[in-house]
């Protein structure tokens, strides 16, 4: 069953779509990735997820509940099921890394101290960063950021979607597997479903459950990993090329 | 209310007319925007008061606004008092009338001057502070990752800095009448012979508990206008770093500018 669907959804920024007509779903559990050139709009269909932007036309709905048109009481539902994974973590920078994974739980729930530490510990466990949880944003390193990120993303009880914007750009190869498998972990263990917006084709390949290749503002392609590397559609074989160029 | 926000056009306008009307409508909007923040951000106040967490917000603003502002406040309210009294004391000599210097000092500080360097510095201190800081975290994605959070910018961000620029600036406002009378004394003793306690009976005679009150109700509007102008162009930054510069710049030209309006209107309304 669809958890998430893209409906025909147009966006344009000063009359141009970047956007344009793109229609996917992403099944519960499932973990999608969103591959493509700079500039097609793949960032910019996760920000539609969580109505920090609004299509211009077309819908996007979140388990039946259309985003850009419900309540705001609808809308902190679906927020409160979503965690957001952005580009450079978007922690704090006043608060340590414990304080900013529980934060959600600070501000959005009525759970006791030691409730919110067990699971404040317990994320950071999940994500591998326990030792860095007294260190402020600034003291630690990119990956690591993100890795915090990560933990706020799905401290909550309620989350069962977690969205990633470019969760390994920036990265060194070993911490970019290190959170790939991260991604994986969350989706088997907790049942995640996860949306993640990359570059980084392998990682996807490693990750992901079906890769969507969107070009122009428009979806090219949304197949398995497997399907994807042999598919015969030319935008595919031309990014794939490009992809392959960029590695040897 | 939405902090990240998406432009209300996404076109630009073909003709100078529809520019125009376009600028005029931008312009309308910032005010609603600002008076919304202003309207949200009071009914987050008892929030602000009573959740624990919040409180302690408060309490680090109320650091920030009143505390690492003092040295600044003081040297500011000390030269303005001492400037007044210079200028106001030559002339008062001339007429052999400087028993009045107390008077004329702290008239002026209550009434005008008080008020008004306390805003300027705390509008160049703490608001551009806050517009810089906010702006910042707008760019970095922190605003909208606390929006995804369900968690208020306009109460987890703006309502503590507003409400301890309300709760400071009066109290600033009169620590500045305090020590620009201090100065002005400095001066009326040390360079126009002045008896010090009689400068001191004289400022005490002539001051009025109205002109005190006038005094602290400008305060307090400059500290709403602070707050507001400067959380108002923090959450309204986009185009990155250059934004954040340019929002913490009208941030203060723009509270300026209503110091100076609102400094005269109140002053009109009160002393007609």
């Amino acid at each position: 069953m669809a958890l998430i669907e893209f409906q025909d959804v147009v966006k344009k920024f000063n009359g141009v779509a970047v956007l344009d007509g793109v229609t996917f779903d992403v099944r519960k559990g499932e973990v999608l990735c969103v591959v493509g050139p700079s500039g097609t709009g793949k960032s910019v269909t996760l920000k539609h997820l969580v109505r920090l932007l609004t299509p211009t036309s077309g819908r996007v709905l979140v388990d039946g509940v259309d985003v850009a048109t419900c309540s705001g009481r609808a809308l902190n539902g679906i927020r409160s099921r979503i965690g957001y994974l952005f580009q450079g973590g978007a922690l704090l920078a006043w608060m340590n890394v414990a304080d900013n994974v529980a934060l959600p739980l600070r501000e959005c729930t009525n759970m006791d101290d030691a409730e919110i530490d067990r699971r404040v510990a317990a994320a950071l466990e999940s994500v591998e960063l326990t030792d860095a949880a007294e260190k402020f944003p600034a003291e630690i390193s990119g990956g690591m950021q993100k890795r915090a990120g990560l933990a706020r993303a799905i401290v909550r009880p309620t989350n069962d979607v977690v969205l990633y914007d470019e969760p390994t750009s920036g990265l060194d190869p070993v911490t970019s597997v290190t959170i790939n498998r991260l991604i994986k972990k969350l989706n088997r263990e907790l049942g995640i479903t996860s949306v993640v917006v990359t570059h980084d084709l392998q990682g996807a390949v490693a990750i992901a459950d079906r890769i969507l290749l969107l070009k122009g503002g428009k979806v090219v392609e949304c197949s398995t990993p497997a399907e994807f590397l042999k598919s015969e559609n030319r935008d595919v074989k031309e990014f794939l090329a490009a992809m392959k160029g960029e590695v040897s | 209310m939405r902090v990240v926000r998406e432009p209300i056009w996404d076109d630009v306008p073909r003709t100078r007319v529809g520019n125009t009307f376009r600028h005029l409508t931008k312009f309308l909007a910032s005010l609603g925007w600002a008076a919304r923040i202003l309207c949200e951000s009071v009914a987050c106040f008892p929030a602000v008061l009573c959740r624990r967490d919040s409180r302690h917000d408060l309490y680090q603003q109320l650091y920030v606004t009143g505390i690492r502002t003092l040295p600044v406040v003081t040297v500011v309210s000390l030269f303005t008092g001492m400037i007044l009294a210079l200028q106001v004391g030559l002339e008062l000599r001339r007429f052999n009338q400087e028993i009045y210097l107390g008077a004329a000092v702290m008239i002026s500080l209550i009434r005008e001057m008080g008020p008004f360097s306390c805003g300027m510095c705390l509008a160049a201190c703490v608001g551009s502070a806050i517009a810089a800081e906010l702006g910042t975290m707008k760019v970095n994605d922190e605003l909208a990752a606390l929006e995804i959070m369900s968690i208020s910018p306009i109460r987890y961000l703006a309502a503590p800095r507003i409400l301890a620029l309300v709760l400071m600036a009066p109290l600033l406002g009169f620590f500045c009448c305090v020590i620009g009378t201090m100065g002005g004394g400095i001066v009326g003793v040390t360079q126009l012979g002045v008896d010090f306690p009689q400068y001191i009976s004289s400022a005490m005679s002539m001051a009025a508990t109205k002109d005190l009150f006038v005094g602290l109700l400008k305060a307090l509007v400059f500290g709403i206008l602070i707050g507001t102008v400067s959380c108002a162009e923090g959450f309204g930054t986009d185009l990155g770093a250059t934004g954040v510069g340019k929002s913490t710049q009208r941030s203060v030209i723009v509270s300026f500018l209503l110091i100076l309006m609102f400094g005269y209107m109140i002053t009109r309304v009160c002393y007609r």
